[in-house]
């Protein structure tokens, strides 16, 4: 059985990378007009948007806590985003995605400023293809941000794995469906810790440092870019106020 | 929609005994950091199932019970097996497990199960194809948390592990164009066995498999899947807090560590040397 | 160390040590982050930051323009663009004493209606309460509602009220700007309560940028100017 070939001799992946280069990466926050806050992020061919609303009353208010607020935080993909579309109802991946992400951003969201109310956090996935809970959760971070929410900082995520026996960064779905393991991490920069870790596939524990490693280095790169698009918002008015 | 949990109450002296004591190098029950509880395992335990096995780890029981049919596989692997495996957090095993249909916490344990189970390939599914693109053996594996006392992944794992060890089931063959079950019964083809390692993480302090309290005070516990040659198949961080770069070093060393001495408790095999 | 005026992100290091905390930052053992995305102030030994989004925190004494959400049997629910609704009890707004069985709440203020309002308390505990009983106080009749973000309040304020002022001057505008980021323009000339809406979205784009006083009279005079000629 011919196994497809996913990094030539000369150490190039299909889409043209290297090990350790990300896909194209391109940020732009508070996309939304009617969320309190928004980003959307394409990385490769990723598409994904995310949006959040609060903190406000939550309803039903038996869900809320007497000395935080809560998150409610839904990953979802758009049935028209995989090839074979996808029936809108969430499915498991998707309600235990959901969960992974919104645990890996309650240590950042200063909860305990707003008792009794509730944050939404949605990530919709318009187009995917690899690696949407790291691009969703990078682009929810930043939608907290945009939202005003206090934060005790931002949060990057990353994958890295392991594809025809080598550690590659960033891996897009043909590495993912084919290659020996995924590792997708969130790292919080200013905290110094792993928000969120994962890993399926097979791999040495070796190996699986080197991805740590390698990820966390994505997570570093794709911090900056985040805080890049932030400032990039003030630096576009600052030059009309220039031109006037 | 994953919305933040209710805490589980548990006394603020609780909590800070349980921290006092991690800070001594104790914990409430006695065991050191690194020490499992009591395992007790019974397989064939309902006899009409395929295949089953009850996990006591302390005072958590988990079953595992294993039910195998003849379907259709997948469109993308016709000649492969299929597998699926699903966990019902059942009612009767805690107070915060409520009837209803699966939630995001019995559909996150069945996840991470079945990642140890599926990425490791465990079970050889490519042998299990009757027909290939029309019928293969389907084989579903149902965890049900009877009692739910701390470690949940751990007591999943390994009793979904040993039921499909202890797996029998009929032998199918094609006659006809008809599936006829025959007299014989064969055992599932298992080629690896894949071993869950839960540690709560409980500030800079590392619980091996925590117990219902220790879980509550902490809320936050890593799990890693190993293999006999001491290749790791499924990694999963559960809950809010978060971990260290060196904390996680520090877990890797210790899952490995107790994953091999629990393989040689349960299968009582000579240790294998593993290159360092 | 960060410098004043620098556009910061959260979890960006602002400073190292003994400095006193502002608004919008947080202490990490000997370090102090911001918690918005804002800019950075540094004045003798306080850090703080001016967020550049975010919402409103009712406080005790602010004046607040909200919008009536709900009817209860003795008490009103306003939403006062803030985390919390606001809770206006029949006894803050009537001025007299309620009896249930001669007033009904639907006859004095119904779902939608204006209010400008102040808030009497609010702890953790439970939801900003709100009064009308005082003098400039009372449900809205006519004029426009505009939201701005409440951290740029005190810049469409302006420094002793200078920008206000000028503002109210050159359109004729009554305005009432509540600390909640809502803001009334009322003006017999409905295009003078539009132009306000304008300046507005102005000063909620560029209220970080300097020279907007002059930017903001510049567009006045332009566009009333505009208006004259058509």
């Amino acid at each position: 059985m011919g196994k497809i070939k996913l990094i030539d001799e000369n150490g190039i992946r299909t889409d043209g990378r290297r090990a350790d280069e990300l896909r194209p990466i391109k940020i732009d926050v508070g996309t939304l007009e009617n969320a309190n806050g928004s980003a959307y992020i394409e990385q490769g061919k990723c598409k994904i948007l995310a949006a959040v609303y609060g903190p406000h009353e939550a309803h039903p208010r038996h869900l809320t806590q007497p000395d935080r607020a809560i998150l409610r935080c839904r990953y979802h993909m758009a049935p028209f985003s995989v090839p074979e579309r996808k029936s809108p109802a969430p499915s498991r991946r998707e309600i235990e995605l959901s969960k992974v992400i919104r645990e890996s951003l309650e240590p950042v969201v200063m909860t305990e400023l707003f008792p009794r109310t509730m944050i939404d956090i949605f990530i919709e996935v318009l187009q995917a293809d690899g690696g949407t809970r790291c691009v969703g959760l990078t682009a929810a971070s930043l939608a907290l941000a945009d939202a005003g929410i206090p934060l005790r900082g931002l949060v990057a995520a990353c994958a890295a794995g392991k594809v025809d026996g080598q550690i590659v960064l960033d891996l897009n779905d043909l590495e993912d469906k084919e290659g020996e393991a995924d590792c997708p991490i969130a790292f919080i920069p200013q905290l110094n810790v792993f928000s969120l870790l994962q890993m399926d596939g097979l791999m040495a524990v070796e190996e699986y440092e080197e991805a740590v490693h390698l990820a966390l280095e994505g997570c570093r790169r794709i911090y900056e870019m985040q805080i890049e698009a932030i400032k990039k918002k003030y630096r576009e008015t600052k030059a009309e106020e220039n031109n006037q | 929609m994953s919305t933040t949990p209710q805490r589980s109450v548990i006394s603020k002296i609780l909590q800070d005994d349980i921290v006092k004591l991690a800070n001594k190098g104790e914990r409430i029950d006695g065991r050191s950091f690194d020490e499992y509880r009591k395992i007790k395992i019974t397989t064939g335990f309902v006899e009409k199932a395929e295949g089953s096995a009850l996990v006591e780890l302390g005072s958590t029981r988990v079953l595992a019970g294993i039910k195998i049919e003849i379907g259709a596989p997948f469109p993308d692997t016709p000649e492969e097996g299929v597998l699926s495996v699903t966990a019902e957090l059942v009612p009767l095993a805690s107070e915060s497990f409520e009837p209803g249909p699966p939630n995001e916490d019995s559909i996150a344990l069945a996840r991470f199960v079945d990642r140890g189970i599926r990425e490791s390939k465990a079970i050889a599914l490519k042998e299990l194809c009757l027909e290939p693109g029309k019928k293969v053996h389907v084989v579903m594996i149902d965890i049900y948390v009877l009692d739910h006392s701390g470690n949940l992944i751990d007591a999943s794992s390994l009793a979904a592990l040993a039921a499909l060890l202890t797996t029998k089931y009929p032998v199918y063959k094609i006659e006809n164009g008809q599936v006829v079950k025959t007299e014989e019964t064969r055992q599932l083809p298992i080629r690896e066995r894949p071993i869950a390692t839960t540690l709560a993480i409980l500030g800079d302090k590392l619980l091996l498999d925590p117990d219902l309290q220790e879980e509550q005070a902490t809320g936050t516990y890593i799990s890693f899947v190993s293999l006999e040659d001491g290749r790791i198949c499924a990694v999963q961080k559960n809950g809010l807090a978060t971990i260290t770069r060196k904390m996680l070093s520090e877990a890797l060393g210790i899952a490995r560590a107790k994953s091999r001495e629990l393989r040689q408790l349960l299968f009582q095999e000579e240790e294998t040397t593993e290159q360092a | 160390m960060v410098s004043d005026k620098q556009i910061v992100v959260p979890g960006e290091v602002l400073a190292e040590g003994d400095y006193r905390i502002g608004e919008n930052v947080y202490r990490n053992g000997k370090t102090i982050l911001a918690t918005m995305v804002g800019i950075a102030r540094v004045e003798e030994d306080k850090v703080s930051v001016i967020a550049l989004h975010g919402f409103y925190m009712p406080m005790v004494g602010d004046v607040v323009i909200g919008i009536v959400e709900d009817v209860g049997v003795t008490h009103w629910l306003v939403d006062i663009n803030a985390p919390y609704p606001g809770v206006l009890r029949a006894s803050e707004a009537f001025g007299r004493a309620f009896d249930p069985t001669r007033h009904e709440l639907l006859d004095e203020l119904k779902i939608g209606d204006v209010l400008i309002a102040k808030i009497l308390s609010f702890d953790r505990t439970h939801d900003p309460v709100l009064t009308l009983n005082e003098s400039g106080l009372g449900k809205v009749k006519d004029g426009v509602v505009v939201s701005l973000t409440p951290s740029k309040i005190p810049r469409l304020i302006g420094r002793k009220g200078s920008m206000l002022s000028i503002i109210q001057q050159k359109t004729g505008c009554q305005i009432v700007v509540g600390q909640n980021g809502m803001v009334l323009a009322k003006s017999q000339d409905k295009r003078m309560e539009d132009l306000v809406i304008k300046i507005i979205k102005l000063i909620e784009r560029e209220a970080h940028t300097s020279g907007l006083t002059n930017r903001v009279a510049k567009l006045l005079d332009a566009e009333i100017e505009q208006m004259r000629g058509t």
